[in-house]
């Protein structure tokens, strides 16, 4: 059953289309990768995806929970409680907070109490906000932070933070998930302990995952599919074997080497 | 309909002053994205020097013009050094709380000095106390020179942002400050450029204004400054054409409304326009939506 | 000290009530002069005008030149209704219905122009905050630029420091909740906040409201100990002042703006011979605050009795290089 159904997604900014008539179709519980020279449109899609950018044409459905949802034009806040988290190619956690309380917040959202109970702390209020730091406290277990909850967020290692952000997209309680190169800026090491934990999170947590990233041992491994895009179109899609030996893959990734050369 | 092109001469005069005042605001907004909200100062300054040129140096019109142009000069590029420069990587509020401070220090620091009372400019020359009558509207010598200078000034911020090597720098500037650097501009040198541009013309305005007016005061730059800053908003902050179609519109629906209806009410009105502005089309009249970048 | 309800009692609730008493005993006893009384009429009110702006400022993340606006609109209703109601009913109905008043223009204004930008926030709370002015300048029932008065007094020390108290408290609970880690989260990243879910516009709306709620608040104790109020007194420079006692203090921390309202407080009194040097002052404070503290005395930390001895973990000393 598809969960996630693009089709035709377009956006320009200006003179410059950066994501052109693309098609995509998430099954329920897939792991798919999104990958492409730099500069391809990977992130405006996500962008497109999670409202951050309204496309300016085609259609984004999206399926969860025995619910239709069309997310073109809808706001990002929305997006998110119809289902779908993300995380930032450029980290943005709340800096200033601590690991905790950056989770908490995206907890939160589906743990609602009252205003008055705020202001006045009614009755309720202690136990509503002691559920939220549990749960917050168990995802920071899951992603290995549980001994860096009251850490604050920017004193956490770049691994960490990456980390940081895949626990508080998850507390808003996804059933697709987004991650923008996850593992950049991570060494050898951290990204096979990385690849063990978005395997295992979307078993426990009966996840969709689409994922940009440029470590391509990470998406061959465990990727059930693959879109390339390159200029804003998706240029291939299938199982990595198939992408690996596609021509046109091969010489996008080759033309760009040439262009940086 | 005599009265109406009267009104309009009189916004046409107004509105060159707060267009000299705006165009510093934009072009600063547009380079580093920073409300300055000491420029309405630093016009206030420029009034005081023309004021000194000419009360106590017993100078020309002219020559005060240039050295209030000068001393303005001087002071908005020390202010962006001393003040914002230590700031460059701060977060806007910050930055805009600077402003602020910087605001207050020079108009406290020269009330300090001079008083807080109102001084007047004295006797002018014969010939700028000319008037002329062109079909029952009054145009005074005051008011075509205060057009004609800032035209004149306009034209030539014109040629230096359009024609030479350091106005292409200011534009690349704005578009992307890190490219700029790239391609190896000094965007420090730039930005210190483009507060020394609008400096000076609010230097120009200040002594035009004085001028026009005969009084001036140290929170003199208070109002005017603001109403810049909302032409500046109204015709899309950052956009040179934008600033200058502001300054005139803001000039203009402020002589209607106290023409018309009560000058208890003009600036009432103007700060109404503003808030319509940014609810409906908050990127001015000329402006396109821009989101960041994610 | 191992229960929290005990440690709460001996850290807050014991030296609130001993403030209160003395103070109380001391101003029955005459020791309190005409002068002392008008500085802690002049701290109370600073206080809760501090305390909602920096809800609103240091909290949210937005940036309000308006705050006066507020406060008049605060002042004149309970001006208003106390000059009519000359009664205890009159005095409370009056400040509430100020904060209600103020909350509302807050409401009206804040929701479209939340939406923007941050420093386009700043203007067009400085643009409602002067209209709001001009207004009262020009509206028959609020007598012009005479002012009101006389305003009948009800505010006592028990009424500035309940009033005191409980809107920094009801203000304290609002950042320690729910809805104020929404705000917060807002500050901090307003895009991030967005993909979790947090409905950005309605948080920075709720926070504007709350905070001009108490503004208005603020403005009706002024009113009902001043005597007189006239429009020009919520001019621009009142709005700067408040600015100045949040800056101070540390924008995101309340204790820092009680503190920073004290020490502000000391300061005009000692500057009380030199009228031209005190806004020179005010003036080279933001800037020097901005250039080498930008987060004020307590930054975004709170200071408590229980916390003295061993503060939180420092953040980075360069607190608010994020350019936003």
């Amino acid at each position: 059953m598809s969960i996630l159904d693009v089709k035709q997604l377009t956006r320009s900014f200006g003179g410059l289309t950066a994501v052109s008539h693309v098609d995509l179709t998430l099954d329920q519980g897939e792991l798919v990768g999104l990958i492409g020279p730099n500069g391809a449109g990977k992130t405006t899609v996500f962008n497109l995806l999670t409202g951050v950018y309204p496309p300016s044409s085609g259609t984004i459905v999206f399926s969860a929970h025995g619910q239709t949802t069309s997310i073109g034009g809808k706001a990002p806040y929305a997006i998110c409680r119809a289902g779908i988290g993300r995380t930032f190619q450029n980290i943005r956690l709340f800096k200033e907070l601590t690991v905790l309380e950056n989770v908490m917040i995206a907890f939160q959202q589906n743990q609602r109490y009252p205003l008055p109970t705020s202001l006045l702390r009614l009755p309720g209020f202690g136990r509503a906000e002691d559920e939220i730091r549990d749960g917050a406290r168990e995802l920071l277990e899951v992603m290995h932070l549980g001994h860096k909850a009251e850490e604050y967020a920017v004193n956490l290692s770049y691994g960490e933070q990456r980390h940081l952000e895949i626990a508080r997209a998850l507390a808003t309680r996804p059933t697709l998930l987004l991650l923008d190169e996850p593992a950049a800026g991570m060494n050898p090491t951290e990204t096979a302990n990385l690849t063990r934990l978005i395997t295992q999170i979307r078993q426990d947590f009966g996840l969709t995952i689409l994922l940009i990233e440029h470590d391509m041992s990470l998406v061959m491994q465990i990727c059930e599919r693959i879109y390339v895009l390159d200029h804003g179109i998706v240029i291939a899609s299938g199982t990595p074997d198939e992408v690996r030996s596609d021509p046109k893959v091969i010489e996008a990734y080759l033309g760009e080497e040439v262009d940086h050369a | 309909m005599e009265q109406l092109a009267q009104q309009l001469v009189n916004g046409l005069a107004l509105g060159s002053i707060y267009a000299l005042i705006a165009l510093g605001y934009t072009m600063v907004y547009g380079i580093i994205q920073l409300i300055n909200f000491a420029h309405g100062d630093v016009y206030m300054v420029g009034a005081y020097v023309g004021y000194f040129c000419m009360v106590h140096l017993n100078l020309g019109f002219v020559e005060s013009l240039v050295i209030a142009m000068a001393v303005c000069t001087v002071l908005g590029v020390v202010i962006e050094r001393v003040a914002y420069k230590p700031l460059r990587k701060s977060t806007r509020i910050a930055v805009l709380i600077t402003a602020i401070g910087v605001s207050l220090l020079l108009e406290y620091t020269m009330m300090f000095f001079v008083g807080a009372d109102t001084r007047t400019y004295g006797v002018l020359p014969p010939f700028m106390e000319q008037s002329f009558n062109v079909g029952g509207v009054l145009i005074t010598m005051k008011q075509i020179i205060i057009i004609g200078v800032s035209v004149l000034l306009m034209v030539v911020l014109q040629y230096i942002v359009r024609r030479t090597k350091v106005g292409k720098a200011m534009r690349a500037v704005s578009q992307d400050a890190d490219a700029a650097r790239l391609m190896g501009i000094s965007v420090d040198n730039t930005i210190s450029f483009t507060f020394a541009l609008g400096s000076a013309l609010a230097g120009a305005a200040g002594v035009l204004v004085g001028v026009y007016y005969n009084a001036i005061n140290p929170l003199m730059g208070v109002l005017p400054g603001l109403k810049a800053f909302i032409a500046a908003v109204f015709g899309g902050i950052g956009l040179i054409p934008g600033a200058l179609l502001g300054g005139y519109f803001i000039g203009a629906a402020e002589t209607l409304v106290s023409g018309y209806w009560s000058s208890l009410y003009t600036d009432a009105v103007v700060f109404g326009i503003l808030i319509l502005v940014l609810i409906f089309k908050p990127t001015g009249l000329l402006g396109s939506n821009v989101r960041e970048k994610v | 000290m191992k229960n929290p309800l005990v440690r709460q009692a001996l850290t807050l609730w014991v030296p609130l009530v001993l403030t209160y008493v003395i103070v109380l005993l001391l101003v029955q006893a005459g020791v309190v002069d005409a002068y002392m009384q008008v500085t802690i009429a002049t701290i109370c009110i600073n206080i809760v005008l501090a305390v909602s702006l920096n809800l609103i400022t240091g909290f949210t993340g937005q940036f309000s030149l308006g705050h006066a606006g507020f406060m008049a609109i605060g002042a004149y209703a309970t001006a208003l209704v106390t000059m009519r109601f000359d009664s205890i009913v009159g005095f409370i109905g009056g400040l509430l219905l100020g904060g209600i008043i103020a909350a509302l223009v807050g409401f009206l204004i804040g929701l479209p122009t939340l939406r923007l930008r941050g420093d386009y926030i700043a203007i067009a709370t400085l643009g409602m905050a002067e209209i709001i002015r001009i207004l009262l300048q020009n509206f028959e029932f609020t007598n012009g630029a005479a002012g009101l008065s006389p305003v009948p007094q009800y505010m006592d020390w028990t009424w500035f420091f309940v009033l005191t108290v409980g809107s920094v408290m009801l203000i304290r609970n609002f950042v320690r909740s729910r809805q104020g880690r929404d705000a917060i989260a807002v500050r901090e990243d307003e895009i991030a906040a967005e993909s979790i879910g947090v409905n950005t516009t309605r948080s920075k709306v709720l926070a504007f409201t709350i905070g001009a709620f108490f503004g208005g608040v603020a403005g009706g104790m002024y009113a009902s100990y001043f005597y007189v109020i006239k429009p020009e007194q919520f001019g621009f420079l009142k709005s700067i002042d408040i600015l100045v006692i949040v800056v101070l203090g540390g924008l995101g921390s309340l204790s820092g703006s009680v503190i920073a309202a004290f020490l502000l407080a000391i300061i005009s009194t000692l500057l009380q011979p030199f009228p031209g040097v005190r806004m020179i002052l005010y003036a080279l404070l933001l800037i020097v605050i901005m250039i080498f503290r930008p987060q004020g005395l307590l930054g975004n930390r709170e200071l408590s009795l229980r916390l003295l001895p061993g503060l939180r973990k420092r953040r980075r000393d360069d607190a608010g290089t994020e350019a936003a």
